[in-house]
């Protein structure tokens, strides 16, 4: 079986053309992720984790290596075709929620059924808000929600289209603790139902509930394991 | 996304923010309106203008003093045509009849009323070649006219305020201080433009004699047998009044033939160049207009840069994001100009009937001022959708 991601060699380097300024925020990274696996990214702030997660939900190219995305090659697609993967195969969770202000919980979830015209796009996206236990506030705006009914409509958005893979970048960095850890529990929930999850997270105590932990550090995969194994050995740097 | 999804996107957005859109639409409102406004006046007058003409028939000449320059404004001398020369003209072949006429302004006074109006020098024939029709009493006789009587038919317009309420049949008037009885009354004619509705008609030698002391007309209306020779029998009058005349070939000459389709040529001239003056004026104020849109436009872009970041992470092509904000400004842009056709008849509507010209709303506009308004849309929407959809997802989604 093929894995769910395969990185080979990424690298990616801003402002590479200018010396003096370019930054190598990913530098030659090797991992592989199968399907059905919960992998926590930590590591220092500025050691690339963002721009990881850009490179993972096709959001950008990466400047070298190969990044196989359930088999297929997709550090060479166009645009267009980078655009139908976000829409249909990978799942995007930030951390500010990004849901549209002036649409309701419900239009923010069927949002990305506009874009991959499907039947009964309000049914759909009404299930997916079920799921994530906020059918009751269909209705209500961006603005009418607390932080964690927020981040949970942006998950249901995420699931919409049923994507084989969900990735979260400090999900619950906008939330106090508890509401934090219902938020890691719905992810694991999903998780268990058969969706690989990859979260950012720079909570350790979330990182523990997940079964797999890569630390980065400048760029490059410092610590791949088990969470007793990478968390007993981090360094005091890492929070 | 569908075009109705997207068509939907764009209406929220333009409600989401109202007052906004209102004024944006404001621009192309204006212009559109203004533009509508004009070409419905133009073509209103144009259409009186050229009924007035026609109902002159299209068999009739009409020859006046004075030479032809630029097209038909005359110039020179104009006291060149004589009675002689019409009746001459009436002695050639082909020619039904020919009405002489001399043409001078006076005061007209009945009591203490008081009008300024056109007197008119006629024959008999004159009321025939201009198909006038006398509401009360009868057109002039030929006794009449030879034996100068000082008689009037009176233009309907110009009974009615000498006249309010009363008979004028058989009453005298005073015409630069002579008496004048009435003899008839036209019927209205109901035009706007030098219409005989407020002229007085008096006999051509009491005209010229009593009234003017002259003996030159004004104008010579001629009616030809057969309107499919109108051509050579211009060409023949031309040959014996310019022989009459003594003009030697260099000479150009000192009069001018006029038929009712040069007439009618000469207005559709310059009704294109008056066309052609408000395509220019349509063109800058749509100008203005697009800018405003396209201004506009590049703002909401800027302002909504991170609404664009979070559509393409979850799946927006860049043909989306672009489609998105050109639909936008194109219905700006579209219901601008619909609401501005309907100001602009509006406008159009109610100057023609305080003016009491026609109201002619001329397909074209209505095609033009919506083709325009799309295409200004289209035009001005381009540029900053196009912006919009190259954006970077990753710095768009980074964007505060
Ligand atoms: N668009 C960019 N242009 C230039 N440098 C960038 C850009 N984005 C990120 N960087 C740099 O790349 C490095 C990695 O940034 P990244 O955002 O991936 O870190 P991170 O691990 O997510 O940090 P944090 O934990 O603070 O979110 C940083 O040094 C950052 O300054
Ligand atoms: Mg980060």
């Amino acid at each position: 079986m093929t894995a769910a991601i395969q990185l080979e060699g990424l690298e990616k380097i801003y402002h590479e053309d200018q010396p003096n300024i370019a930054v190598r925020a990913v530098n030659g990274i090797d991992l592989t992720i199968n399907h059905g696996e919960a992998v926590a990214i930590v590591g220092p702030s500025g050691c690339g984790k963002s721009t990881l997660m850009q490179l993972l939900g096709c959001l950008d190219r990466p400047t070298r290596g190969s990044y196989r995305l359930e088999g297929q090659n997709v550090s060479r697609l166009d645009d267009d075709e980078l655009a139908h993967v976000r829409n249909r195969r990978i799942g995007f969770v930030f951390q500010s929620f990004n849901l549209l202000a002036r649409y309701s919980a419900l239009e923010n979830v069927a949002l990305p059924l506009m874009y991959s015209s499907v039947d009964n796009p309000a049914q759909r996206a009404r299930a997916v808000l079920e799921r994530v236990g906020l059918v009751n506030r269909a209705g209500h705006l961006p603005s009418e929600l607390s932080g964690g009914q927020k981040q949970r409509v942006a998950i249901a958005r995420s699931l919409v289209n049923q994507p084989a893979i969900l990735l979260a970048d400090e999900p619950t960095g906008a939330l106090d603790s508890r509401t934090g850890e219902e938020i890691i529990q719905l992810l694991l929930e999903l998780n268990a139902a058969g969706t690989t999850l990859i979260v950012v997270t720079h909570d350790l105590a979330l990182a523990r509930k997940l079964k797999r932990v890569v630390r980065l550090r400048d760029g490059k995969v410092e610590a791949d394991g088990p969470p007793e194994q990478v968390l007993a050995e981090a360094p005091a740097g890492v929070q | 996304m569908s075009i109705f999804e997207t068509l939907r996107t764009a209406m929220r957005a333009l409600l989401s923010n109202k007052m906004r859109s209102v004024l944006t639409m404001l621009g192309v409102v204006i212009g559109v309106g203004a533009v509508v406004a004009m070409l419905a006046l133009g073509e209103g007058t144009k259409a009186d203008i050229e009924k007035n003409i026609r109902s002159l028939g299209s068999d009739v000449l009409t020859v006046r003093p004075g030479q032809a320059q630029m097209g038909q404004v005359r110039g020179g001398n104009v006291e060149t045509l004589k009675v002689e020369d019409a009746e001459a003209v009436g002695e050639l072949p082909g020619i039904l009849q020919v009405a002489p006429s001399a043409q001078a302004s006076a005061q007209i006074k009945f009591l203490s009323n008081n009008v300024s109006a056109s007197v008119v020098g006629v024959t008999p024939e004159y009321f025939e070649v201009q198909k006038l029709v006398t509401q009360y009493g009868a057109p002039f006789s030929e006794t009449q006219v030879r034996g100068r009587r000082r008689v009037a038919v009176l233009g309907s317009n110009v009974a009615m305020k000498l006249f309010p309420g009363s008979e004028p049949l058989n009453q005298r008037v005073k015409i630069r201080g002579l008496s004048f009885q009435i003899v008839g009354v036209l019927a209205g004619k109901g035009e706007g433009f030098s219409s005989p509705d407020d002229q007085v008609l008096v006999p051509l030698l009491t005209h010229q004699t009593v009234l003017f002391g002259r003996d030159y007309i004004t104008t010579m209306t001629i009616q030809v047998e057969n309107e499919n020779d109108l051509d050579n029998t211009k060409l023949e009058i031309e040959g014996l009044l310019r022989s009459r005349h003594r003009l030697r070939p260099e000479e150009a000459s000192d009069f001018n033939i006029s038929s009712t389709k040069d007439v009618l040529a000469t207005v559709g001239q310059i009704t294109g160049m008056l066309t052609a003056f408000l395509a220019a004026l349509a063109a800058i104020s749509l100008l203005v207009g697009g800018i405003g849109i396209m201004n506009i436009m590049l703002v909401s872009v800027r302002e909504r840069t991170r609404e664009i970041g979070i559509r393409m992470a979850i799946g927006a092509r860049r043909g989306d994001v672009l489609l998105q904000f050109l639909i936008e400004a194109v219905v700006v842009s579209l219901l601008g100009g619909v609401i501005g056709l309907g100001v602009g008849a509006g406008i159009a509507f109610t100057l023609s009937k305080v003016a009491g010209t026609g109201f002619v709303l001329p397909l074209y506009a209505v095609a033009l001022s919506l083709g325009v308004s799309l295409a200004t849309g289209v035009g001005f929407g381009v540029w900053p959708a196009r912006s919009a959809s190259r954006l970077d997802p990753v710095e768009a989604l980074r964007y505060e």
